[in-house]
């Protein structure tokens, strides 16, 4: 596979992030398994009445307020999740309709763990680039479940991203191309009727997340002929902290270019939505002219990475929508009990 | 009995070997061992291969038919040698025995062990199996738990605070960096030793054995097959013996020793018409640092309760009175559990033959590799002698 670039320039049009207000601590969750080491500080929870449509909806209101266009200009909507609102029944028609979307669209929801958002971002990209669509909503979202007890219920979140893609003119910024690299490594699954996802300890790492992330993000790099001095930015997929700081190091990039987009030990791991929030809170303090690296990972496994330069556009749109920092700060603590009643953990039938 | 020498070594890195197969290990070993012994592969009679886990961490057994089959030479007599986590030693001690009866004139001993396959639940389960199922491990027991009494019991019979007998894992890390086959290669400090997470009270994570993949194998042949084909001799086995002890802990009459170590070493040191003070270079099992400790004592290195200072007056350094553990141990080379043997074998082997780099002690010529199954149920002891 070659490198994505495109002939005519595409670029973000709009985005905008969705973090729900109810926080747990990992000390929280420590106390009731008996923990004493956490990897992060705590985790977003969506609550009660949320899931993946309703955030995802949430999350492209606020990217069309930034891209400043017509609902019905869109014609693409994909929604990248591994915990939709429904088994069977796609989730992309209801964000469709919810948000005013015209009925003459490409819809449909994608699957690749915590990738996927990244994955229909891309795909978009291609359906503009082709002239295929004008507009497309590329979202990554997920209402996260780990197994009680298991190391991932520390980090596993909820939240989203979506990203209102288009031609160059009027966009926020510009993708300069894309990588993508994927293999069949078994490090997380669910099977079908498994109530919770397995992973496979450290395994998650070096073969997996580490090896995913570093060969798509050399591979861009190569092709564009960039190194990581070049970027002001990058944002990785954000399991926990420790992770995505190893790969900053192992790439050759900084503390300080990681920094803006290291959202983890605050919002927690939100799966699909992960690095497109990092990427959200990044634009969020970019100036014209920088370029942000983003990288996904997606368990099974595969990344995608992006080369992304900022354009004047972005100091009139910024302010149009929440910044993510604005939705981490909000925020309500709830305690084991609601969190296990909010995520479904207490069964009531 | 006849001569038995060692004319050929192999191994793998220890590590995390994501993406190779137990068969995959064992193979490469044991081709690593016939091209350094320069014969060919259908050179070989018998293969023993040490290995504790396969059919409980990989569902494989019947490793002998496997391995000779992968290496091309079904046919061969093969078969697996199991003894917890001394099931590499008494792979050599079978092959040993093999050539020196008489029965056959080349085998390969080997050991192989895939433990990252597995979760490490799985792993703990299987290690405590090592131990009495129905008397002690249906309580709930682990391995390390085990040895963590033996621990704190030594430090309370003896007096001996905690940091001295630590030490002995900064003693195998500090050597470990220099041998291109261990699991970690960098020191680590007293400190981080005792700062390290406490995994069963008073075991630290830096004081136990890590989990790692690994194999290792030998090539052993008789005096008659080195004449035959005209091939040099490098290190002679001039001692190979294996004993038992009662199998748990609660039947000893006394935790802080090793009673199958005292048996198997007199025996080995009767055999070989040696003693402690001839020995040049020592690779003992440090499963968990007490038990380096309490190997030294109990090999004749050291009184009861003292085995400690020797890691602290530098006696087991390089230049010291006993060299010990110089590729690491089994704390920083790692510990593939059947494989360990084998690669204690190795590091031995190397010594004697001036291949240990800058770990090499000055004209090692003899060598004693000590193997523990359980928590000392079973001990192997072998001594190899440079050849002139």
């Amino acid at each position: 596979m070659k490198v994505l670039k495109t002939a005519a320039d595409v670029g973000i049009v709009g985005y905008g992030a969705y973090i729900p207000r109810y926080r747990i601590k990992d000390a929280e969750i420590a106390r009731v398994w008996g923990r004493t080491r956490v990897p992060i500080k705590e985790k977003a929870v969506a609550g009660p009445d949320e899931d993946t449509v309703t955030m995802s909806v949430e999350a492209s209101k606020y990217a069309l307020k930034r891209a400043m266009i017509d609902p019905k200009e869109i014609g693409a909507v994909f929604i990248g999740t591994e915990s939709p609102s429904y088994a069977v029944k796609p989730s992309a028609t209801i964000i469709a309709e919810a948000i005013g979307d015209s009925e003459k669209i490409l819809a449909v929801d994608m699957e690749f763990a915590c990738r996927a958002g990244n994955t229909a971002m891309q795909n978009v990209i291609g359906l503009v680039a082709s002239g295929m669509i004008n507009y497309g909503l590329a979202i990554g979202a997920d209402v996260a479940q780990g197994r009680p007890g298991d190391e991932l219920e520390f980090t596993a979140a909820s939240g989203a991203a979506a990203f209102i893609i288009g031609k160059g003119k009027r966009s926020l910024a510009i993708f300069e191309g894309s990588s993508s690299y994927a293999t069949d490594t078994p490090d997380f699954w669910r099977r079908e009727g498994e109530y919770y996802p397995r992973h496979f300890y450290r395994f998650t790492g070096a073969p997996a997340y580490f090896k995913h992330i570093i060969e798509a993000g050399k591979m861009l790099m190569n092709e564009l002929g960039l190194k990581p001095s070049d970027f002001n930015y990058v944002v990785f997929h954000q399991p926990n902290i420790k992770f995505p700081l190893r790969a900053c190091k192992m790439l050759g990039f900084s503390a300080e270019q990681i920094k803006p987009g290291l959202l983890v030990d605050l919002i927690g791991n939100t799966y699909a939505g992960s690095s497109l929030i990092g990427l959200a809170a990044t634009l969020d303090i970019a100036k014209p002219g920088e370029r942000i690296l983003v990288i996904s990972f997606g368990s099974g496994a595969g990344s995608d990475a992006f080369s992304i330069v900022v354009t004047e556009l972005i100091e009139e749109k910024r302010r149009r929508a929440p910044l993510v920092s604005e939705l981490i700060n909000r925020k309500k603590y709830i305690d084991y009990a609601f969190y296990a009643k909010f995520r479904g953990k207490i069964r009531t039938r | 009995m006849r001569k038995v020498f060692v004319i050929g070594t192999g191994l793998t890195k220890i590590g995390e070997h994501w993406d190779r197969s137990l068969r995959d290990l064992i193979t490469e070993a044991i081709l690593a061992a016939v091209d350094d012994a320069a014969v060919e592969v259908k050179n070989i009679e018998a293969i023993y291969i040490g290995n504790m886990s396969s059919g409980y961490l990989q569902g494989q057994e019947h490793l002998g038919s496997l391995v000779a089959t992968w290496l091309g030479i079904p046919g061969v007599a093969a078969c697996k040698i199991e003894a917890a986590c001394a099931s590499g030693g008494a792979a050599f001690h079978q092959a040993y025995l093999a050539v020196a009866s008489g029965q056959y004139d080349c085998v390969i001993a080997s050991g192989v062990e895939k433990m990252t396959d597995a979760v490490t639940s799985d792993v703990t389960s299987a290690l405590i199996m090592a131990d009495d199922q129905e008397y002690v491990a249906y309580t709930g027991a682990t391995f390390v738990g085990l040895n963590a009494l033996v621990y704190r019991h030594y430090m309370e019979k003896y007096g001996v605070k905690q940091e001295k007998i630590a030490a002995f894992s900064v003693h195998c890390h500090k050597y470990a960096k220099y041998n291109p086959y261990a699991q970690f290669r960098r020191e680590v400090t007293l400190e981080e030793v005792l700062r390290s997470p406490m995994i069963a009270d008073p075991i630290h994570l830096l004081e136990a054995a890590p989990i790692g993949d690994g194999a290792a194998a030998v090539m052993l042949c008789s005096e008659d097959f080195l004449n035959k084909l005209k091939l040099e001799k490098k290190v002679e086995v001039i001692a190979s013996t294996l004993a038992t002890d009662a199998f748990s802990l609660y039947d000893r009459e006394d935790i802080t020793t090793l009673r199958a170590t005292r048996i198997a070493a007199e025996k080995a040191y009767r055999m070989a018409k040696v003693s402690p003070k001839d020995i040049d270079v020592l690779e003992v099992h440090d499963a968990f640092s007490i038990l380096g400790v309490i190997h030294l004592e109990d090999l004749g290195f050291a009184k009861k309760g003292e085995g400690w200072k020797l890691v602290e007056e530098g006696e087991l350094e390089v230049d010291g009175s006993i060299p010990t553990n110089l590729f690491g141990g089994l704390k920083a080379r790692g510990h593939p559990v059947g494989a360990t043997g084998i690669y204690q074998i190795v590091e031995v082997a190397w010594q004697l033959q001036g291949k240990a780099s800058k770990c090499q002690v000055d004209n090692a010529e003899l060598g004693l590799a000590q193997s523990v199954g359980g928590v000392g149920g079973t001990v192997v002891i072998n001594i190899l002698k440079r050849v002139r």
